[in-house]
């Protein structure tokens, strides 16, 4: 019959000061991995393949295939 | 079918005789004890209420009616025994009974299962003897023609379709 009295109050409090730090912490390391496992690798292909690359001459290999229907294949 | 399935079986329970007679009159047969009247409070064995509204065991022997009489006295006269014959008289499960679960799970589990497959040979049943043919827009040829434009229009050539297409040898990467 001698059980210490249990805490009454301030439950939600306790819970949160231990669950919130956790939840913040884990929420900035999701959004850190998919910036540097996604976005900055993709910013980084997009700025390889512009770099060195000739839209007219894909322009001209294109009109060649015949895709466009406003420029004709150069009849040759 | 089942319908004439369902008459043989109310036959065979005495579904004429249950017609005749009044549910009240059927209760009072000793025929069949799953009848309950919910107009008296009733057992249950529920986590929540330790103390149902009635004792389990109502109808007691001429000795279990003798340990009620002991337990009107000093309780520290009562044995071991005695307390859990009490129990008994006025519990039917106890708590770690009550938390203890069964293996039903598996067999609903497998019943899904056994349905899901049931499902799936009538899904290819369907498929073989229902559905029509499939759309010309599928077939090798024009697949080959589709993708051979979609090369030519440099779909995707950053990352999808067109990056993995080697431009100058002519073939997939």
């Amino acid at each position: 019959m001698s059980l210490a009295k249990p805490a009454m109050r301030g439950l939600l409090a306790k819970r949160l000061r231990f669950h919130l730090p956790i939840a913040f912490g884990l929420s900035l390391v999701a959004a850190a991995a998919f910036k540097f496992t996604v976005t900055e690798p993709r910013k980084q292909a997009y700025a390889d393949f512009y770099k060195h690359y000739d839209s007219t001459k894909e322009f001209n290999a294109m009109r060649e295939a015949g895709v466009f229907e406003s420029v004709r294949p150069t009849r040759k | 079918m089942l319908a004439s399935r369902a008459l043989v079986r109310g036959l065979q329970s005495g579904f004429w005789r249950r017609v005749s007679t009044s549910s009240a009159a059927w209760a009072a047969h000793t025929h069949d004890v799953d009848v309950v009247d919910c107009s008296v409070p009733q057992y249950n064995n529920r986590l929540d209420t330790p103390l149902p509204d009635v004792p389990f065991v109502r109808n007691l022997s001429a000795e279990q009616k003798k340990l009620k009489e002991k337990e009107k006295g000093s309780w520290t006269q009562l044995t071991k025994e005695e307390k859990l014959a009490l129990y008994r008289l006025t519990h039917e499960l106890s708590y770690a009974e009550m938390r203890q679960g069964s293996k039903e799970w598996m067999t609903v589990l497998g019943g899904i299962f056994i349905f899901l497959g049931f499902t799936g040979l009538l899904v290819w049943w369907q498929r073989v003897y229902v559905y029509g043919d499939v759309p010309h827009t599928l077939s090798e040829e024009w697949v080959a023609q589709q993708t051979q434009r979609m090369i030519d229009m440099r779909v995707n050539p950053v990352h999808g379709f067109s990056h993995k297409w080697d431009y100058e040898k002519k073939q997939w990467k």
